[in-house]
Formats: structure tokens, sequence, C-alpha cells
């Protein structure tokens, strides 16, 4: 149990610092918010994209309603968040969308993170161009063309080039590399976190202009703003082993979960209820949508789907 | 720096000064004369010389993994970062539960009553009205997070401050150690606070407590040691001659005479403190600031704001309490306090009995959609194509392309030897040939860190915002110096936009700007607006009244006794809203990295936000050399001879 384990690392700590001796693990730390007045308390983190707090919404709707359990959630980034994992300071990640290194380093050799199986939703980055932009322009959306309409894509920031807008310094990209390797005429502007980016292009299409983004699916704001995939040149398996070398697509990526591994082993109903989360696309974007653009809380979002989806969620419980 | 150099003209100076200003120009370019030379031919000139360059990033990602996979076992974190860590853990932690179990009711009285004894009924009042309205918002839990949080940050800082404080005001040789160390750490953007900590203790509340910690202390420690040096002597002397101890002439005469600073040092930390809860969400705080963060995630200005607003109402009743136990305690002695302490209890222990400790879940009011109404509107209409003036965006891309492209094209130009150089001229002639020297060599290490172009970058951006600033800021204050209505009017919109979190006003300014250095600017200029406004007025309003009677019977009309008479006499204060709003201004435009501002600030956000810490340090370093830089060109040598902040 969580509470016990806080109890005997409170009563460790205050042994340690009364009498100055025994050794103080800080990577055994919970939060200082879980399990205040004897609340059984989950703690998750929420990365800052829209389909990550849509599955948090869930979880800790069922969680809180369903299990009687009080749950905190933390925004951390992606490689952060391994790290508050491997800690404990957050007892799950829900959606991950792929760190070989972090894997490596707590699940096979530190043993601090557990897997915890996949999310059912497959990720795919990508460069896309706004459906309108592609009745103008059929030839588009092939890299090859990309730089006969450069100059239909030039902003005040990127100067003579045409703009290739990324979003989060978080988020797995090789943008700046591809743009080098496919000798583009193009250049890379950062909108620095990803509700700017979506700000920016929900701008762009207000007015119906053309622009070029990395962006990913499954995300909720192709409902309201269409876009297509530009084709970069195929996914091979290792092709992207070299970061400075990427000339290749991203690849499709089932999203997995992972578990703090003392939680997995001794989180009780709460644990083997995330392990067993599992939903679909549809139903990610469904919450997703709510909570961006109907402007819902996400607790309301997930009341929402909770209450029309009884058959999916009631084997998570079990 | 256009303002600055333009100043010395307008005013006149004396002969003499003007003699020493040449004479030190003179001395600089035979410096240069020799040097500049010898520098081209060894390293030509363009950007900063490779050879020059020193690269961290490998012994940092060494240092970094290396914390990573030892965090567990060396006894170096087991047996002294381990406690420190379960310390702040256990002590936020305890707080925490203390405020939970008093229950909203309990700590509504608390806060109220504790008003009530230090500032006076209005301020209780205002106080109590300040917590209800916190969890109207539907923000009490992580309000009780927060305020949680910042009870051991404030509280670490004040002893830390107060020792650091004491050392200093009782040593001449620590003052003068520690007092350039305390003036620096005053003017870094809290930014750069964030890495150090998180690369020693990862993620969480002990790193945010420990960052506030280092970014809050330093106001408290500076002010208690001006406190205790600027007792007035004679009656030290008195006490002396009574045949006092130097521990009881400490407490009972040189602290109680500090009391003023030691107030306004405790003011001064909390607000501090109070700005950095937002900032360290970015590494784990929790509570209020990671509700504006993650309402920032969804593009929820509303529910940005939601979470913003109880911080600024904490802010601001923080501010007048302690400014207001500041002038002198209430009668009513012990008892008073009694009373208080009994009230508190009563009140905790009726609503424990009555159930109510959680915030009735029906009592909450949502703003957050008639805010976004709001925002959509504003962004709607203003973006582009309004008649005559364009839109926001189209000004941004003006903004983007005549003004800021030039100005990091002509600086990324410039040879590095000019930019030293320049650096040098500027702070010598405002301060003294040391400070010169800290800003040449400030400058000159972001070059050997190997970030010289995107350290130029962030400069021309900081420029830019700089002189939009000062424009509107001096302008707005002239005016409010001269209507008292009009400062009335300003004066809570001036504090709130001072307290307001400045991730909550990032979106909205994306909204209208686009992505970019434009929007990053902006928010900047919004941000130190209010300080360079108040600055402004207050200098001058203090100008000495007898000097504009007189010009007054001179016939001079009102430009003329503004231009000839109060802006020259309130030149000190018009340096002091430089010097700060160019501070305030490089702190927001780093947190720009977050709205595509790109440069240092990007740095920052990428080395958090991948694990980077190498990339991250290294940027967060030039970042300090910048705002050293920065505030030695701008810091008019009167500052060091100014007693209090």
């Amino acid at each position: 149990m969580p509470r016990t384990r806080t109890k005997i690392i409170t009563a460790l700590a205050v042994l340690g610092l009364t009498t100055g001796c025994g050794a103080a693990d800080m990577t055994k730390q919970a939060s200082p918010f879980a399990n205040a007045q004897g609340a059984r308390t989950v703690t998750l983190s929420v990365q800052s994209w829209v389909g990550a707090q849509a599955n948090v919404a869930v979880a800790q709707y069922l969680l809180q309603h369903k299990l009687g359990y009080r749950v905190d959630t933390v925004q951390v980034d992606e490689i952060p968040a391994w790290d508050a994992l491997s800690q404990g300071r957050v007892d799950a990640i829900l959606e991950d969308w792929g760190h070989p290194d972090q894997e490596k380093r707590y699940v096979e050799d530190k043993k601090t993170i557990a897997r915890a199986g996949g999310l059912g939703v497959t990720g795919h980055i990508g460069w896309y161009v706004p459906s309108y932009l592609v009745r103008q322009h059929p030839d588009i959306t092939d890299w090859k063309n990309l730089d006969k309409y450069a100059n239909l894509f030039r902003t005040a920031e990127s100067g003579g080039k045409g703009q290739l807008m990324d979003g989060s310094p978080s988020y797995v990209t090789n943008d700046k590399a591809l743009v080098e390797n496919l000798k583009l005429d193009y250049q890379v502007i950062f909108a620095g976190s990803e509700a700017a980016q979506i700000t920016q292009i929900r701008q762009f299409a207000k007015e119906h202009k053309p622009f070029l983004t990395y962006w990913y699916a499954p995300q909720w704001l192709f409902k309201k703003v269409p876009m297509t995939e530009v084709r970069l040149p195929p996914y091979k398996e290792g092709c992207d082993a070299d970061p400075a070398k990427v000339a290749c697509a991203y690849p499709h990526t089932p999203l997995q979960k992972y578990l703090n591994a003392d939680f997995d082993r001794s989180g009780g109903k709460a644990a083997r209820f995330l392990k067993k989360f599992h939903w679909t696309t549809e139903d990610q974007n469904q919450v997703a949508l709510m909570i961006a653009d109907q402007k819902l809380t996400p607790e309301q979002a997930a009341k929402k789907w909770v209450d029309g989806h009884a058959s999916t969620w009631k084997s998570w419980l079990s | 720096m256009a303002t600055l150099t333009a100043t010395p003209d307008r005013v006149g100076l004396p002969g003499l000064l003007r003699h020493r200003a040449v004479g030190k120009l003179a001395l600089l370019a035979v410096a240069a004369a020799v040097l500049v030379p010898l520098a081209d031919a060894h390293w030509a000139s363009g950007s900063w010389p490779q050879a020059l360059t020193v690269d961290l990033s490998k012994p940092l990602t060494g240092v970094s993994d290396w914390i990573i996979d030892n965090r567990d076992s060396h006894p170096l974190f087991l047996y002294f970062f381990g406690y420190i860590s379960n310390a702040v853990v256990l002590s936020v932690r305890a707080v925490y539960l203390v405020l939970l179990a008093a229950g909203w009711a309990g700590v509504t009285a608390a806060a109220g009553l504790l008003a009530w004894r230090v500032a006076g009924v209005r301020l209780a009042l205002g106080t109590a009205a300040a917590l209800l309205a916190c969890g109207l918002l539907g923000m009490w839990v992580p309000t009780m997070q927060t305020l949680a949080l910042m009870v051991v940050a404030v509280l670490v800082s004040v002893v830390l401050g107060v020792l650091l404080g004491l050392a200093a005001g009782l040593s001449d040789r620590t003052f003068r150690a520690l007092r350039p160390v305390l003036d620096t750490m005053q003017v870094l953007p809290a930014f750069a606070y964030l890495l150090p900590v998180v690369l020693v203790f990862g993620i969480g509340v002990p790193a945010a407590v420990l960052a506030t910690v280092v970014y809050a202390a330093p106001p408290m420690a500076r002010l208690t040691a001006l406190g205790l040096r600027g007792a007035d002597h004679e009656v030290l002397e008195a006490v002396e001659s009574l045949g006092t101890t130097a521990r009881q002439r400490l407490f009972t005469a040189r602290l109680p005479l500090a009391r003023r600073e030691l107030l306004l040092g405790l003011n001064q930390t909390i607000m501090m403190a109070l700005s950095m809860a937002v900032i360290a969400s970015v590494i784990g705080a929790g509570g209020l600031g990671d509700r504006v963060y993650q309402a920032l995630a969804s593009v929820d200005v509303g529910a940005a704001l939601a979470a913003g607003l109880p911080i600024v109402l904490l802010a601001v009743v923080l501010d007048r309490v302690t400014g207001a136990a500041g002038e002198g305690l209430r009668p009513g002695g012990r008892a008073g306090w009694a009373y208080a302490a009994a009230a508190t209890v009563a009140v905790a222990v009726a609503a424990r009995l009555a159930g109510g400790l959680d915030w009735p879940g029906s009592w909450t009011v949502q703003i957050a959609e008639p805010v976004n109404r709001a925002v959509d509107w504003m962004t709607a209409h203003l973006y582009s194509g309004v008649p005559y003036v364009g839109g926001t965006a189209d000004w941004a891309g003006h903004f983007t392309t005549w003004i800021l492209d030039p100005l990091r094209a002509g600086l990324q130009w410039l040879p590095w030897w000019s930019v030293l150089l320049v650096v040098a001229a500027l702070a010598w002639l405002i301060g003294t040939w040391r400070t010169a020297l800290t800003a040449v060599l400030a400058m000159a290490a972001t070059g050997v860190l190997g970030v010289w172009k995107p350290s130029l970058d962030t400069l021309s951006q900081v420029l830019a915002a700089v002189a939009v600033t000062l424009v509107l800021g001096v302008a707005t204050g002239i005016a409010a110096a001269r209507s008292d209505r009009f400062e009335r009017l300003l004066r809570p919109v001036l504090d709130v936009f001072q307290t307001m979190p400045q991730f909550v006003y990032l979106i909205p300014v994306v909204a209208l700007f686009g992505v970019g250095r434009a929007p990053a600017a902006v928010a900047a200029v919004v941000y130190a607006l209010p300080a360079v406004v108040r600055i402004t007025t207050q200098g001058l309003r203090q100008v000495d009244p007898a000097a504009l009677e007189s010009a007054r019977s001179l016939g001079a009309s009102s430009v003329q006794q503004l231009r000839q008479v109060q802006l020259p006499l309130a030149r000190p204060a018009l340096l002091l809203a430089v010097n700060q709003g160019v501070v305030l201004v490089l702190a927001v435009v780093i947190i720009g990295g977050l709205v595509g501002g790109g440069a240092l600030g990007y740095d920052v956000v990428f080395g958090l936000a991948q694990g980077d810490l190498a990339t991250g340090l290294v940027a967060g370093a030039a970042i300090v050399c910048l705002g050293l830089m920065l505030d030695r060109v701008t810091q008019p040598t009167e500052r060091r001879a100014q007693k209090g902040a």
C-alpha cells in the first residue's frame, strides 16, 4: 500500500533527521500532496497535449467514482515524466510515444518502471497541410513538390524561406534534420508549446491561409481544421537511427502505458485498473474534442464519455 | 539603449562629468585601438570565434547521467540531498494537512483574524473575501497546495535571508562579498534558476520549493543587511554606553531599528515566491501554477484565468497586509492575539462538526466560459483586416520585419569585439570601471559558452521590447503624475498586471499576434509596463514643488515645465525605470520561448522538456550573463549609494 509506504518513509525520515544518521533515498519519495487525510491517492502524469489529458480525465473519473481513490494530476513533459515515474512522484504514464533510451535505462537496467501494456491508440507524426490548400494545389502532398510552393509558406519569422511550424520542444521531432537532408527551402520555426501552435493553426485556418506544420494523429484538431499529410520518403525500420541523418517519414507507434514498479506491485485495484485501461482512437478523440473545443472541464467530458460507454469501461474494473 | 545615450545630452550634464565621460571614452578608444587589431588578426572578425568557445555539453550530459544513475545509491544523495528533499516534502505535507484539517472556514477565519491583528479591519475583510473568492472560482484545493508550498518556501527564504543578512550586516567583509551577489541574483530571470535544481532533485515539489527559495531569499538578505547597517549610530552608542553585550545590542536595538527594512524584505520575498509559484509548475510544483499550465495546454484562457486570479488575489492581499504591518502594530496586545486564536479554533471546530471541511462543490462560479467568449471575440475581430490601422497580426508582422529582424541582423553582423566595446562604453559611462568590466566579461561569457548568436537574438528582442515599454510607460507615467484621478484608476490595473502570472497572457498574445518573436516581445511589454509606469509617476511626483513653482512663476508652459524641470529632476527615477524595465523584459522574453520566441528561452524550454540538461544549463548560464550585462549597462551609479530597494 502506498500509504504504509509513506508512513514508513515518514518514520524513517524523522528518525534519520533526529538522529543524524541513516540514508534518505530521495528516489523513493511520493508527492507531499498524496494520500492526505487517509485517502488512497493515485498520482497521474498528464502530458501537455489534449489526447493525454483525455486518457487521464477518464482514468481519473473512474478511479474516483467507481474505485474510491483520490487522484492528483501533475503536468510534466515526456522525458522528465519518466524520471518522475521512476522516483514514484507520479504513479503512471498513460500515453508514451516511444523513448527507447528511457525504456532501457528505467525498465531494463534499473527496473524502477514497469510496462503496463498498450493504450489501444496508434500514434503517427507527420507534416501536414490544410485540406483547402490541397484542393487548390493537389500535388502539394508530395515532399518533392514542397520547394515549388515554398513562397506560399513564407512568414515574417521564416524570412525568405518557407515556414515549417513545429510545436513544443518536448515532442519527438526530426524536422530540422529532415529539412536539411531533403534539401528543402524551408525554415523550422518552433511554436514553443502546443497551445501556441494550435492557436496559430486556427488563426491560419480561419483566413484560409496556407501553412505547413508538424502534427500528429490522433488529434482532435483534425475535426476542426481538416489537414492532409505530406508524403515524406517512406519509413523503414532503422532509417531514423542516426538523428542527424534522418531522411524518412515518422513511424506509426502503438502508444504504451507505464507504471512505477512499486505501484505496479502494491497499487492494488488502481494498478490493475490502469493496466487494463484500453480504448480506441475514436474514444480518445471524442473526449479530447469535448475538452479542447467545447471547453468542457476534463471531469465533465469524462463523465459524458463514461455515461455513454459503460460496456467499454466495465471490463477495466473487473 | 538609444534612450540612455540620449539622456545626458538632453539633460546637460555639468562640465566636470562631461569631461570625465569624454576621458573614459578616449581611454576606451585607445585600448580598443591596441587590442582590436590584435584580436582581429588572431581570431578574425564577424561572429564569436570558434577558437574561443568551450563546449560544455559533453561534461554536462555526463554529470546529468551520473546523477540519474547514482541518485539512489551514492552517499552524497543518500545522506545530504536526500534529507533536504525529505525535509521539504515533510514540511510541505505537514502544512498542507494542517490547512486541510482547518477546512475552508478555519483557514479563512485564521487569515482574516491574522490580517486584522497586523493590518486592521479593512484588510481583514479583504483577506477573507479574497480567500472565499479562491473557493468560489473552484480552486480551493489547488490554492491550499500552493499556500502550503509558499509557506514553507517563504519561511525557509526568510530564515536563510535573515542569517545571510545578519552576517552581512555585522561584518563589513561579508557585506562587500555578498552585496554584488545578492544584487545580481535579484535581477536574474526566474527561468534560469529551474535547471540546476532539477538536475539534482528531479522534477517535483522539492525542486520547486528550492528553486523558489533561491529566487526569493536574496531580497530578504539584502534588506536585512541594509537595515542593520542603516541603524542610527547615536542610538547604538547610547545603548553601548549602557554596558550591553553584543547580543543584547543586536536584539534590543539593531533588529528593532531595522524593522521597516525587515518587513519590506518579507514583503518582497513573498512577492517573488508567489511569482515563482507559477513558473515552478514547469518543474512539477503542482497547485495553482499547475492548473494554469494545464489550462494553457488546451488553449483555455478562461480556465487559466480562473487559476491565475487566486494567485493575483493572494499576492495583492499579502502585499497590502505585510505593507500595513510595516506601518506599526495595532494596539490590543496579547489579549487580541488570544481572542483571534480562540476564534479561529472555534470556527474550525464548528466547520468540522458541520461536516464542511471541503469547499462545497455547488458554490463555484464558472468564469471560464464568458472569458473564453470574450477572448474569441477579441481575436476574431482584431486579428486582421481592421480598417485603416490593420489587424494585430499585421502589426506583429511589421514589428518583426521592420524592427526585430534588422535589429537582430545588425547585432549579429557586428564584429564580436565591437559588441564588447559598445557594452564597455555604455557600462563605463553610467557606472565605474568595475561595472564595465563585469558587463564585458558577462557578454564575452555568452560567446565562450558557444551561444553568441542566440544570445544576440535574445538581446535584440529585449532591446526592441524595452524601447516600446519605455515609450508607453513613460508617457503613461507622465499622464498619471499629472492627474490624480487617472492614477487612482490606473492603480488596480497595474496591481493586477504586475502579479498576474505571465503564463496567463501568453495565449491571448499568441491569438492576437501569431507565433514568433513578436508575441514574446508583447508579453514582455505588458509585464514590464506597470513597474515602469509606477517608477516614472513616483519620480515625477517627488520633484521638488518649489522648483516647479518657480518655473511656473517664470511663465513656463506646462510642456516646458515637464521638459525642462520635471523630467531632468526625475532623472534618477527614469534611469531606475530603464533598469527595471530591462530586467523585467528579459525575464519574459525568456519565457517567450514557449510561444516561438526562439533563442535562449527556447533552449531552456527544450532542456527542461527533453531532459537535455546540457543545452538547458548552457542557455541558462547565458541568460544569467545577459541579465548581468544588461543590469550593469543600465544601472546608474546612484543606485549603489542609495539605501533600500
